[in-house]
């Protein structure tokens, strides 16, 4: 590893808290910054720190093993401890990489659609937000995760009220959001309350430890990991828990989108795996249950019904956000069977997605700032008017549905794999005819673009009229990263297994489950 | 009926909690739909504060400071007391006489009460900015003005 010794010693053994603490204080100062420029140059440097250091630490923990950050000194298990290792360190990159990403799309998107003196403010809580999306991956202790979680979720109501001057719509989203997302909070903090009840401990390797020693602990620890779950589920957008989702993606700042499509759920995610299977072990019976039984069911019904209800949808951003929650029900499909290969699938997914639905919302937020357009119909001919960031969007649709050479077939294919092998037969069906209605509800945005001429407007065709550079950077370096992921995706497999085997132990595969 | 008595707290906290969520999800206006969400996260507090109580326990101040010759000792007495269930233990150790309550949920709330009064004070102000703009803070008449917007799916 030659990069890894470009990194110093300080910033790897630093570098799980700095990547917290930076966005944070800086989130702080932005408040104070007059100019929406000085904000935005600030926010980039401190990403790229972020961006590089999760990178670092990606590769310290690929060689080395994991790295345990003790808070202030304090050893674990009375003290906070980050923990960075296989399964959160390539969260950690890729939430850091899409801020970084996006922020090059800020640049034209922010200054089109938020007011100019709240712009300063509107990248203060950015950071913030990331600080918050990042704190969450990086703990070890359950309670600071629940700061770090609402920390995150305050300042996306923010972002989301944002977008007001655009659609005021937005401002009911933000109230939508922040009264569901309370409540999942509040749920999660509940769970955390009775977890606390039964170990006496917060720290999450030390909850393990004790109800290991348990044998899965009380009806205490059975409540405390219902309401874990529920609370979980209501900020991955879980199928019937999904509804702040669609308004919150459809009327936020196209940035906001992006940025909240490819992150939040993601980590949402990463808690659910975090801690059904290594604070709570698939030895215990009601884990195993929970899994197998509710989870599995409720993925499969959102991966039909948020299909089927996209369908019919006429507001592209509005299909987009459904599309998300039924590309949930794939990652929660794969952690519901309980297997490596089904984690590994469905971490595969959680990396590939975040690509994918970044880089579409990314070309519709572009093709609104062009054209101030978002339906359907509205969308004729814009392969001729914005040829390249329509192809881009392409890429990224065929992606979603799955076509082979994208990062959609990998983790698909991965998936369909795992439930075969889990014996689910019908389970390869159900990705098939959600991988059908997905064609289906893409493909009407696609042939609207493709096969219809540009409008006529005033007795003229609608020009030529492409996005911005600072737009198209992003847009296409996802594109780009979705079709590499689809030739080559060793990478991305080898770390998606070094996660799926910290979650399940070998000796638990061999114990018979 | 004596079993009810000594769970009383856990059965008051239900109670409120029940009522804070019915609250948010019946009521249709946006200020009584707040005040629903603060009853439930205060029954959240309420619940973290009751886990803390060890029954016949002392507030957790230390006292007894000739037991400790310099600071370092009480830092150690905080970090052990911060351990939980192993805090009863170690007043027992130490000074049979004193039993003291767990600190740590009472110390865990007050960061949440912050959390809550955050999230009350962004739910206020977007409602204020819902009343500027759509005029009402009632939810069927915000959903008639935008009737029109929802159902063709046009941005302003």
């Amino acid at each position: 590893m030659d990069l890894l010794s470009l990194f110093p010693s300080w910033f790897l053994s630093h570098g799980a808290a700095l990547i917290v603490v930076l966005p944070l204080l800086a989130g702080g100062i932005m408040a104070v910054v007059p100019r929406e420029r000085m904000a935005w140059i600030i926010t980039f440097i401190v990403m790229l720190i972020c961006t590089v250091g999760a990178f670092g630490l990606l590769l310290s923990v690929m060689s080395q093993g994991a790295i345990s950050y003790h808070m202030g000194g304090w050893a674990p298990p009375h003290g906070i401890a980050y923990v960075v290792d296989a399964l959160s360190a390539p969260v950690l990159l890729l939430i850091s990489a899409m801020a970084l990403i996006c922020l090059f799309y800020a640049w034209p998107s922010v200054k089109a659609e938020v007011e100019p003196k709240k712009r300063a403010p509107f990248y203060g809580a950015f950071l913030i937000c990331a600080a918050g999306l990042l704190g969450m991956v990086v703990t070890g202790d359950a309670f600071n995760v629940f700061v770090f979680l609402e920390v995150s979720s305050i300042s996306t109501y923010v972002l989301v009220g944002m977008g007001a001057s655009r659609d005021r719509r937005a401002l009911r989203a933000a109230y939508n959001y922040l009264i569901l997302g309370s409540i999942g909070a509040t749920f999660f903090v509940i769970g955390i309350g009775f977890m606390y009840m039964e170990t006496g401990t917060l720290n999450m390797a030390d909850m393990a430890t004790i109800l290991d020693g348990r044998d899965g602990g009380s009806r205490v620890a059975q409540v405390g990991f219902a309401f874990i779950v529920i609370g979980l589920g209501l900020k991955l957008a879980m199928f019937p828990l999904h509804m702040w989702l669609p308004e919150a993606y459809a009327h936020s700042p196209s940035f906001v989108t992006v940025f909240l499509a490819s992150t939040a759920t993601k980590a949402a995610l990463y808690l659910m795996l975090r801690f059904a299977f290594t604070v709570f072990d698939l030895s215990f019976d009601y884990v195993v249950s929970i899994m197998t039984n509710l989870v599995l069911l409720v993925a499969v019904a959102g991966m039909i019904f948020a299909s089927l209800q996209a369908i019919f949808l006429t507001d592209v951003r509005r299909i987009l956000a459904f599309s998300s929650i039924a590309q949930v029900g794939y990652m929660l499909l794969g952690v519901s069977l309980v297997t490596v290969s089904g984690i590994t699938a469905s971490y595969i997914h959680l990396i590939n997605h975040a690509i994918i639905k970044g880089g579409l919302f990314l070309a519709v937020g572009a093709i609104w700032y062009r054209f101030g357009i978002t339906r359907v119909e509205d969308f004729r001919g814009l392969s001729k008017t914005m040829p390249l960031t329509m192809s881009a969007f392409t890429i990224s649709a065929l992606s979603l549905i799955g076509v082979p050479l994208t990062a959609g077939f990998v983790s698909k294919l991965q998936l369909a794999v795992a439930v075969w092998e889990k014996g689910y037969g019908w389970g390869v069906a159900v990705i098939l005819i959600s991988s059908i209605l997905a064609l289906i509800y893409m493909g009407r945005i696609l042939r609207v673009a493709y096969f219809d001429e540009p409008p006529v407007i005033n007795g003229e065709v609608v020009a030529k009229n492409e996005a911005p550079l600072m737009m198209l950077i992003p847009m296409w370096t996802l594109a780009i990263l979705s079709i590499v992921i689809g030739i080559n995706a060793d990478w991305v497999v080898e770390a998606a297994t070094r996660a799926a085997e910290l979650l399940i132990p070998v000796q638990i595969i061999k114990g018979g489950l | 009926m004596l079993e009810l008595f000594s769970t009383f707290n856990y059965a008051v906290i239900i109670i409120l909690m029940m009522l804070g969520l019915y609250v948010v999800f019946a009521a249709r206006n946006l200020i009584k739909k707040l005040v629903g969400l603060s009853v439930f996260q205060t029954s959240v507090f309420l619940f973290y504060i009751s886990i803390g109580k060890v029954s016949g326990g002392q507030p957790p101040i230390l006292v007894d400071s000739h037991k400790t010759e310099d600071g370092h000792a009480s830092v150690e007495s905080v970090q052990v007391a911060a351990a939980g269930d192993s805090a009863v233990q170690h007043s027992l150790h130490h000074a049979p006489e004193v039993l003291y309550s767990n600190p740590l949920p009472h110390v865990l709330i007050l960061t949440a009460i912050v959390v809550g009064v955050a999230t009350l004070a962004i739910g206020l102000a977007l409602t204020v900015r819902i009343r500027e703009v759509y005029g009402s803070i009632e939810e069927d008449e915000i959903d008639r003005i935008d009737y029109q917007y929802n159902l063709e799916g046009v941005a302003k």
